[in-house]
Parts: C-alpha cells; structure tokens; sequence
C-alpha cells in the first residue's frame, strides 16, 4: 500500500507538472511551433535609387520585366558670362534600359555630343545579398560599345566604319553598408578605335570611386568620381586638356519618377565621353549644372 | 492500484485535446490601398503567410513576411518594401488574439462557424488593438480562416508624403484567406 501511495503521489506530481508547462507553453508563442524555416537567400536593394551613380554606372539593377526611360541634360559651364548660369546651353542623352532577370541589364542611348550611340550589357555573377548563402557584395560586369556619328572629319582620305567605334569594360565592386551608406568602386578601361594624335593612348584605364548617403527616405547626397589612369591630355605648354570627371549630386524620389540634379565638370553621358572628354577643371570652377530623369515602366507582367 | 490507470487516461486525454493545433505557411493574406484618384490599384498580396490556430484555447496567430507582398509593378513592390512599411527594418506583420467565440465552433464538425477575432495587430514597429469578425470553416478535417479588416496608415505610422496623398488610400483594407491543416505533433 505504502509502494502505491508514492505511485499515486508520483503521478499527480507529473500531471501537475505538466500541467503547468502547458499553460506555460500556451502563453509562449504558437507560430514558434510552425515558423522554423532559416532565413531564405534575398538580394539586397536599393543600393542606389538608379541604374546611375550620376554619369556611372551603379551597382544597381533593375527589377526584371522593368524598363527606365531616361532623359539627361548637362547644361553648360556655370562659369561662362552672360549664359544665365550656363543654362543657354543643353547637351542631352535619351536612353532606354531594361530588366531582364535580377542579375542581367541592357541599354542604349543616344547623345547630343558627337551625336554619339552607346549601348551596353551588365551582368552580375553576385549580388549583395541575405540569409542562406549571403554574399558581402555585389560584383558586376559591363560591357559596352559607342558609335560617333559625326560626319567624317576629313571625308577626302579612306574613312573607315571602326573608327567611328569605342568600346569601355567595367567592373563593379559595391556593397550597400547600411541603409544609409553605399560605396563602389569601378575598374574601368576604354578602347579607342582611332584617337586624334598619335602619341594618345587607345587603351584608356580609370578607376571609379561612386556612393551615396542617404539622407531621408526620398533623397540621397550622391556622388562620382573616375580617377583616369593614363589617358589625361597636356597641350603644347603642358596645360591639361582634360580632367578627372566628378560630379556631386542629389537624388530626389518622387514615386514615379526619380530626379538627379548635379553638378559636375563633364558634359559626356557616356563612359567614353565622360572618362577620355572631361574638359571642365573643378578648381576654376567650369561645372556645370545637370539633371538624369528616370521613369520606371513595368512592361512584362506576371499575372 | 485503480487510480494511477485512472489518471494516466486522464492526463492522456487531455494532452490529445490540447494537441489539436491548425496550421498553414501557404496562407494568402492581401492587401488594398486604392484611392479613388490613384493611377493605377495599389494592392499586393502574401501568399507564404503563416497562421496558427489552437482549437481548444482558440489562440489564433499570424505571422506574415512584409517582403513576400507580390506586387503586379516591380516598382511599387520596392516603394511598399523601401519607403512604406521599411521592410529592411521590420520585416514581419503578426497578429496574435484569440477567437472569443471559440466554444461555439465544432473544429471536428464539418460547417461554417461565425468567429469574432479580438487581438493584437504588429506593424511597422507599432502595436494596435484589433477586433473583427470573420468565418472558420471546418471541412474535411481542415480549417479556413476569411476575415477582413481595415487598418489605418496613421495608427501604424505609415507615411503616405503629401505629394502623393491623393493617390495612395489613408488606410488598407486587409483580406485574410487561409487553410489550415491539422499540426501533426
């Protein structure tokens, strides 16, 4: 009898017990029970609110099914008399881009200057990402092509189509810090088909430094620099022809369409005319002021 | 010696009771936020969400992921996640109440029950007092949740910018369309 009294004794404890780990458990939260799935792979973005730094390409993608329409206009240098702040003046770009999948980009645009064609393709291999199988940051490839339309300077020799060409190589390495902060930096070559003198590089080398502070949810302090390796032209007297392109901004976010005003010291909006043609010397203050407009379409659909 | 059986049948009988839990991770949870003047419909919808229900307490919770919203423009599925709900910083919406008519719905027979919903909303950082009235149906051992509500942008500090007031809806009405099947534990 004794024997089954602690039997009995045991087991109220045990249902007592646990008893009271359910009710505990009952407060505890239900969908511990089911929400065990780890964190799947998400790229990271909105690194920069455009496919552009400002004249660079950002390491930004657009969505897939996506299109940006884009109009840019550099107006002319600031410091020129009696433009009205140079804005007399207008070069512009019109551009199309668009989203293939979340790691693939094309785009072509026409400029003003040297009525020139460009076009190009970037690919990621790695995006910034999160969760299962995260990666730091973002490594971009782009490969693109221009086409000066000019006529031909001298049409009395044998003018060849290639000379009309340039190609450029980039490679983007960005990484979105925090929400605040994004850094890249763009190794980047251009390839002149024909250059004007014969002592000027074909191959020219740049390193691009580009980021942007985000200052509130609807606009950011942006900023592009290219650091031109080899391709800086000296006149006669050893004064430079060209400069090392920087253009500082502000992006502004409206809901549909995206603003950036800026002001630099190229008029090129494309990466051969703005790494191998800036002309404006950022000391003696020859900027000029300068907007990208961006429009996102959706062209594909899903549903 | 008839006692210890007695209660070891007790206590096993109510752990099968209380083991009666519902659940889905394939939940759809939409939202609209169309304005009479907005250009196009804002709406989206979370078709991984997770639900919860326990039939004895009638605890019912939900837990949606903000960047699993689908959206028909690419872009509006990056000014929800960017500039709206900031998904990057609260990346879940849960709810968690209870059913306050539990004891009128037979979760083992099939029909159409009535279900008032009283409990608590989890959004962008802010927490809300919700109640709403919705239909459990319980059909061939699973059950499903309809219930739709309305939640006010301000109430959760959801910023809509003045340039764009007029276009986007002040509030979202909030559609819950879940099956649930039973939690095998």
């Amino acid at each position: 009898m004794k024997y089954s009294k602690l039997y009995f004794l045991g087991i109220l404890l045990t249902f007592l017990v646990s008893t009271g780990v359910k009710v505990k458990a009952q407060d505890k939260d239900l969908l511990d029970l089911v929400d065990t799935d780890k964190p799947k792979k998400e790229v990271v973005k909105n690194a920069f609110k455009s496919i552009r730094v400002i004249n660079g390409h950002s390491m930004e993608f657009l969505s897939p099914g996506t299109m940006d329409f884009r109009i840019l206009h550099r107006f002319g240098q600031i410091n020129i008399p009696n433009t009205f702040a140079g804005f007399d003046q207008a070069s512009m770009r019109i551009g199309l881009d668009f989203g293939l999948t979340r790691y693939l980009q094309f785009g072509f645009g026409r400029s003003t200057f040297k009525k020139e064609y460009d076009g190009y393709l970037k690919l990621a291999p790695l995006r910034q990402s999160t969760g299962h199988h995260a990666f730091p940051a973002t490594i971009a490839f782009v490969g693109g092509i221009t086409l000066n339309s000019l006529p031909y300077a001298d049409p009395t020799i044998q003018n060849y189509f290639s000379s009309r060409l340039a190609y450029y190589g980039q490679v983007i390495i960005g990484r979105k810090f925090s929400e605040g902060i994004t850094l890249q930096v763009t190794p980047t070559i251009v390839h002149n088909n024909l250059v004007p003198l014969a002592n000027q590089p074909n191959d020219i080398y740049a390193v691009g430094f580009g980021g942007r502070l985000k200052m509130n949810k609807r606009t950011a302090f942006t900023w592009d620099y290219f650091y031109v390796v080899n391709g800086l032209q000296k006149d006669a007297n050893n004064v430079p022809l060209n400069y090392n392109p920087l253009s500082i901004g502000v992006d502004i976010e409206t809901g549909g369409h995206v603003f950036q005003l800026h002001l630099s010291n190229s008029a090129g909006m494309n990466e051969r005319a703005f790494i191998t043609e800036t002309t404006g010397n950022w000391e003696k203050f020859d900027v000029r002021f300068g907007f990208n407009l961006s429009r996102i379409f959706q062209i594909s659909h899903k549903k | 010696m008839k006692c210890p059986i007695l209660l070891v049948a007790a206590l096993s009988i109510v752990t099968v009771s209380n083991a009666q839990k519902f659940f889905t991770k394939t939940g759809k949870i939409s939202f609209d936020a169309t304005a009479p003047k907005s250009p196009e419909n804002i709406d989206g919808v979370n078709k991984n969400s997770i639900c919860v229900i326990d039939s004895k307490t009638g605890d019912i919770q939900f837990s949606v992921l903000m960047k699993g919203f689908e959206f028909e423009r690419a872009l509006m599925m990056e000014h929800f996640n960017e500039n709206y709900v900031e998904s990057d910083k609260f990346n879940k919406t849960t709810f968690k109440g209870t059913i306050t008519n539990n004891e009128s719905i037979n979760y083992s027979k099939d029909g159409v029950y009535p279900a008032k919903v009283k409990g608590k909303l989890d959004m962008h950082g802010q927490s809300k007092d919700l109640e709403t009235e919705g239909k459990i149906t319980v059909k061939a051992g699973k059950v499903m949740v309809a219930a739709s509500f309305v939640a006010q942008f301000d109430d959760f500090k959801i910023v809509i910018p003045q340039l764009v007031a007029d276009k986007v809806a002040k509030a979202a009405k909030i559609i819950v369309d879940c099956t649930l099947d039973p939690l095998a534990k």
